[in-house]
């Protein structure tokens, strides 16, 4: 029988990548947006996972709420990997220290 | 082992594995790839806890529009990756430690958490209550006590898409455009020019 802790181990371990993901690939801006979309993916999942042993709809309403951030945000930090990309001609994450910071 | 466990173990195993495969692919067309996989196993675990309509969402909003999304830029910029991957060794072991802590912190609270009073876990799963689909359930909520957090939503994926055209939008120098205002503003008398040149003469433009 398949339990609300089987779903909760397997988005505890799919968010650990995620964190894993942004320590390892630190110069690669596009693994790092890919280890935050496994972050959001693995928060979907508590939540659908809690929506569905509570017998309640919200935890899914709020599932599509982040999947709709996550896509903005996919959006967003592309376009800026592009425009980045056009001024520098690279994407390399330690490159980007203009501002001094 | 019944359907239901074999696909839960199924879909779990082969999501970890592509999300680990995600993070260490030497090449991120291939990182791109196992993200696919890696939503398609997700939208598979949905499906088994009875939230249909929101495994469909995954496949077509992440596989069909972030992850395409992902691959574009991906193979649009021309990018050194071999230069990228410098000091993934030396990063590992403190990314590893961290995990290792993360991920023992997130299962203690996994294993020590039980419902608070007057929360009622249930056991077997549904998708809807009777005579409902689960669409219809997740609309019947969303529309009525959601309906401005549904808007906001909206209000951001407006906001996003503007800032995305906004950000990547340019104007090349150098290049000819169609100046519509012009075109239609010509008139014959600056655009007919008549002329009757005699035999053997040229006409000056």
């Amino acid at each position: 029988m398949i339990g609300l802790s089987h779903y909760l181990v397997v988005s505890a371990a799919l968010f650990v990548l995620g964190v894993l993901g942004i320590f390892i690939n630190r110069k690669n801006v596009i693994i790092i947006l890919m280890s935050i979309e496994l972050i959001l993916l693995a928060v979907n999942i508590n939540f659908v996972a809690f929506s569905a042993y509570l017998h309640q709809v919200h935890g899914q309403i709020f599932a599509m709420f982040v999947l709709t951030v996550a896509a903005g945000e996919a959006a967003i930090g592309l376009a800026i990997l592009v425009i980045y990309f056009r001024n520098r001609g690279t994407i390399a994450v330690d490159d980007a220290d203009m501002m001094k910071g | 082992m019944t359907v239901a466990v074999f696909s839960f173990y199924l879909f779990a195993v082969v999501l970890i594995t592509a999300a680990v495969l995600v993070i260490t692919s030497k090449n991120p067309v291939h990182s791109v790839l196992w993200l696919i996989v890696c939503f398609f196993n997700a939208g598979g675990l949905f499906i088994l806890l009875g939230a249909e309509f929101l495994a469909m969402l995954l496949v077509i909003v992440y596989v069909g529009a972030v992850a395409v999304l992902f691959l574009f830029v991906v193979m649009m910029l021309d990018i050194d990756f071999a230069t990228l991957r410098r000091g993934f060794l030396s990063y590992l072991p403190l990314g590893l430690v961290v995990a290792g802590v993360i991920l023992g912190e997130v299962l203690f609270a996994v294993g020590s958490w039980v419902p608070g009073r007057g929360v009622m876990m249930f056991d077997e799963l549904v998708s809807a209550p009777d005579g409902m689909t689960n669409t219809q359930w997740i609309g019947s909520v969303l529309y009525t006590r959601y309906l401005f957090v549904f808007q906001a939503a909206g209000l951001v994926l407006l906001v996003s898409m503007i800032g995305a055209i906004v950000l990547t939008h340019r104007q090349r120098v150098g290049t000819k455009r169609q100046n519509i205002g012009q075109q239609v503003a010509r008139t014959p008398a600056n655009a007919v020019h008549p002329a009757q040149p005699g035999i053997g003469q040229g006409i000056d433009l």
